[in-house]
């Protein structure tokens, strides 16, 4: 295994080449003691390749490194192992070998990658966490990129489900990188969930290592649902990854005026599956059994007693941020009126403030 | 009679120390010694003084003249020696009679020609001269003023050293008419009372109005609230969202002073020599803005020999911190102490100073480096980013800081409303009345208003019902409140049920103060 994981830690090679060299090798330990000679009748290898290949033989034994790693609780999964989950050996393009802590994704039950811009607004998050929640009821593995904005959203509301979620980092997975979502990231691992990676353990999170590893959230995954992503958003690169990979792709319909929401937009436009209640989406995928449990359960929500005038001021608040003097101008109360009756809907758990003075209604 | 002694004063800190100027003139060789731990703009007082005598048309004999200032372990700074010095000589030459100077307190520099300029420091002089039972002053002319809001004590203002050896002689500055002790008392009174009348509506009137500040309905109310209590009041809002015009307009609806303060006010001012002349009391609560750029001893004083620093000059009034982020944190972190203690004790080898900084601190932050947020549509500015700006400010910075608001971004029908906006003069008559209640309810303890209301006070004079403390205990495990914070709610319910007249807090007087918290977890630690 140490050779599989030498051959993995070689820079500059790509995956594909790794794997046509290994096939015609038949052991990775061909590979480390391979002449050169040899190395120069594969016509798919150039002149930088090979030189790659033999400076990596000269940084010592691939052994101690792969010992060390095993120590951490770090598995080490190349691309001839059984392991290797099936679903991204169909990419073209797939790694060759992945690093994981924790688990795997089942490779029997179905999973969905939940994605979207990491600046989103309180709209974005409910809707992650939402649809989270309710497909991992359902027993669904939720996968996701573990950043800021709804990536994190989508991991928390499937845990939230007591669901597996997995994380596919750009970094190493012994990295928690933002560093806020440590809870997160221990969270995901106590519920029998996985922190996967395709970077060697150590690696910082590099820029160019992000729109790389989306292509493993996209290939881990049977369907691909954009929560909120912006024109330019990264997310549309894994959106453009799963197409290619032949994998549904859904988005959430926002505003036409949010700039947030432009490219979930567009993308329904150009035939995207829309995202209307999770219990449709269910429905859609033949899960249908609980599916009126889980709607049904929405209704009931605000027909909990509230004083008029708090009906009032919850009536005007909605998932986008109000300000305490819009509140005031819409409601025509008094400020000192306005202050209390806010105050009071936050202690009863029905509005929260997300920002001083800045008021949405919470989620369920 | 050849030697002979004056009193004077010198100020250390805002402490007065009585100094005396004595002067020998005996033959010998024609050497002028000055003597008594001086510093340099003390010792060049010799040239000035004989140069001064000199050009008053005095003759100055050719002998040995020895000064010294005692006592001698107090070091002497400024010029404000120079007269006392000069009449020393002169008494001692036989040009002013010798018991004249009795029970006299003399201050005041002088230029070379004879004239004698002010000085800073007149008033704590003055008021420690009356209190160790002197009767008379001369003082400069330009500081006659500041120096008669003291009763019980004779001043003198003088305009030359020709002048004052006249006055000396004659008991009366020629060209001016003979005043009797008594007269002169009350005119003085009328003075005093005047100048203060004159001082306090004229100046009110040039103040920003808070009728000219459209909508906001929000921050104008935790406006009157923290100046109501005398809490501390932190707005966060996007540039151009009238926090800075909020903040001038507090200046208006402060409670007037009374006598007693204001003395305590003009003293630190009149030490660091910022006393307008024709108005020398300060009748209106000091506005103290600083800028960011402030050091440390900018703000709370320093020096070899402290002086006050804004603090203290913010002292009874409002100490306004704009860009609040912009601060270096150092600077922020040396006002936890006399945010707490409202005072500042400065500590250096010459000895301890402690000045007065009971202030009401106003300060204004945006809620990002680009201000947007949590406008995300506008906002650029990563989550780090915003996390590193709001670092900048320590939590127990923030824990010293009563009421949080924030103001929002102006729209345009706000700019358009013609409604008229309630003006300052309404709002100060609510916050005079909660002042008095406070007054009132603390009379006979050493608590200055509801701000100042310790942990231990808060059972005493907030009574909480069973249905507020549920309240308070639903809020307290919801929002997360720390111990801290859950003092800050009470104190400033407080001052929230006072507005409405009320002596118990009720729940909804908690509410309201519950929407002032600091916006903990919000900006702090998301």
């Amino acid at each position: 295994m140490k050779y599989e994981y030498w051959m993995a830690c070689i820079r500059g090679v790509s995956s594909q080449k790794k794997i046509r060299l290994r096939e015609s090798m038949t052991t990775a330990e061909a590979v480390y003691y391979i002449e050169e000679t040899r190395l120069k009748s594969f016509e798919f290898l150039n002149e930088q390749d090979r030189n790659k290949i033999l400076q990596a033989k000269k940084q010592g034994d691939p052994g101690e490194d792969y010992e060390k790693m095993c120590e951490k609780g770090i598995r080490f999964i190349p691309y001839f192992s059984k392991e290797y989950p099936e679903k991204l050996k169909e990419i073209p393009d797939c790694p060759y070998a992945v690093y994981v802590k924790g688990c795997l994704p089942d490779a029997l039950s179905r999973t969905a990658a939940i994605i979207g811009a990491r600046r989103c607004t309180p709209y974005g998050e409910k809707y992650a966490v939402d649809f989270a929640h309710a497909l991992a009821k359902h027993g669904i593995e939720i996968i996701s990129g573990m950043a800021r904005g709804v990536d994190g959203m989508g991991h928390r509301g499937a845990l939230l489900a007591g669901g597996r979620t997995f994380a596919v980092l750009g970094c190493g997975v012994d990295v928690c990188y933002p560093r806020e979502h440590i809870g997160l990231y221990v969270d995901i691992l106590e519920q029998g969930g996985g922190i996967l990676s395709e970077q060697p353990p150590g690696t910082a999170p590099l820029p160019q290592n992000f729109p790389a590893r989306n292509r493993i959230i996209s290939g881990l995954s049977d369907a691909v649902l954009v929560m909120e992503a912006g024109k330019k958003s990264g997310s549309l690169i894994t959106v453009d990854m799963a197409l290619e990979q032949g994998r549904d792709v859904y988005a959430l319909p926002g505003p036409v005026n949010s700039t947030l929401s432009d490219g979930c937009n567009h993308l329904i436009r150009q035939g995207a599956g829309v995202l209307l209640s999770p219990g449709a989406l269910l429905e859609e995928w033949g899960t249908e059994e609980s599916v009126r449990a889980c709607d049904g359960k929405k209704e009931g929500k605000n027909e909990k007693m509230l004083e008029t005038a708090e009906k009032l001021v919850y009536s005007c608040l909605g998932l986008y941020p109000k300000n305490v003097d819009q509140v005031v101008r819409e409601t025509k109360l008094c400020i000192k009126e306005v202050l209390e009756l806010l105050v009071s809907l936050e202690l009863q758990g029905y509005i929260r403030e997300i920002s001083k003075n800045y008021y949405v209604v919470s989620r369920s | 009679m050849s030697f002979s002694m004056i009193l004077s004063a010198a100020i250390d800190g805002l402490k007065v120390e009585f100094i005396h100027a004595e002067a020998d003139v005996s033959n010998g060789l024609p050497v002028f010694h000055m003597v008594g731990y001086l510093a340099s703009e003390v010792k060049e007082a010799g040239e000035r003084v004989r140069t001064a005598i000199r050009n008053s048309g005095f003759e100055y004999p050719a002998k040995r003249t020895v000064i010294n200032l005692s006592p001698a372990t107090i070091r002497k700074r400024g010029a404000s020696f120079d007269l006392p010095i000069a009449a020393a000589i002169l008494t001692s030459l036989g040009q002013i009679p010798p018991g004249s100077m009795r029970n006299c307190l003399m201050i005041g520099e002088l230029s070379l020609n004879g004239h004698v300029r002010k000085v800073p420091g007149i008033l704590p002089v003055v008021m420690e001269a009356a209190e160790k039972g002197i009767t008379r002053c001369i003082v400069p002319k330009e500081n006659e003023a500041e120096g008669r809001l003291v009763s019980g004590i004779e001043v003198t203002g003088v305009k030359s050293l020709r002048e004052t050896v006249a006055f000396l002689r004659d008991g009366a500055i020629p060209g001016e008419e003979r005043q009797t002790g008594k007269e002169r008392k009350t005119r003085k009174r009328d003075d005093g009372s005047d100048m203060m009348n004159e001082g306090g509506e004229s100046v009110t009137e040039e103040l920003p109005d808070f009728s000219e500040l459209q909508g906001q309905e929000n921050v104008r109310r935790a406006a009157e609230i923290a100046v109501a209590g005398g809490h501390n009041l932190l707005m966060i809002g996007p540039p151009g969202s009238g926090k800075s015009m909020t903040a001038k307009r507090i200046a208006g609806i402060l409670p007037p002073l009374d006598r007693r303060e204001s003395m305590e006010i003009t003293k630190i001012y009149s030490v660091l020599g910022l006393i307008d002349e024709s108005a020398p009391l300060i009748c209106r609560r000091p506005f103290r803005e600083v800028h960011h750029t402030a050091t440390k001893a900018a703000l709370i004083g320093g020096g070899i020999v402290p002086r006050p620093g804004e603090i203290s000059l913010a002292h009874g009034g409002v100490l306004f911190l704009d860009e609040l982020t912009e601060f270096k944190k150092s600077v922020l972190e040396v006002m936890r102490q006399p945010l707490e203690e409202r005072s500042i004790q400065i500590t250096r080898t010459y000895g301890n100073y402690r000045f007065p900084a009971d202030f009401m601190l106003v300060a204004a932050m945006n809620p990002c480096p680009c201000g947007c947020y949590p406008d995300l549509e506008r906002c650029t500015c990563t989550p780090a980013q915003i996390q590193a700006y709001l670092g900048k400010i320590s939590r127990p910075f923030l824990d010293r800081i009563d009421l949080c608001t924030e103001t929002a971004r102006v729209e345009y029908r706000d700019l358009t409303d013609t409604r008229q906006q309630e003006d300052s003069a309404r709002i100060r008559e609510r916050v005079c009345k909660v002042r008095e209640i406070q007054a009132e309810r603390y009379r006979g303890t050493d608590i200055a208003g509801n701000a100042a209301l310790k942990s231990g006070d808060l059972k005493r004079y907030c009574y909480l019902g069973a249905e507020e403390n549920r309240l308070l205990e639903r809020a307290f495990d919801i929002m997360n409140l720390t111990a801290r914070a859950y003092h800050k709610v009470i104190r400033t319910a407080r001052t929230i049920a006072d507005l409405d007249g009320e002596e118990r807090i009720r729940e909804g007087h908690l509410k309201e103060a519950l929407s002032y918290r600091m916006a903990d977890g919000k900006y702090w630690r998301r």
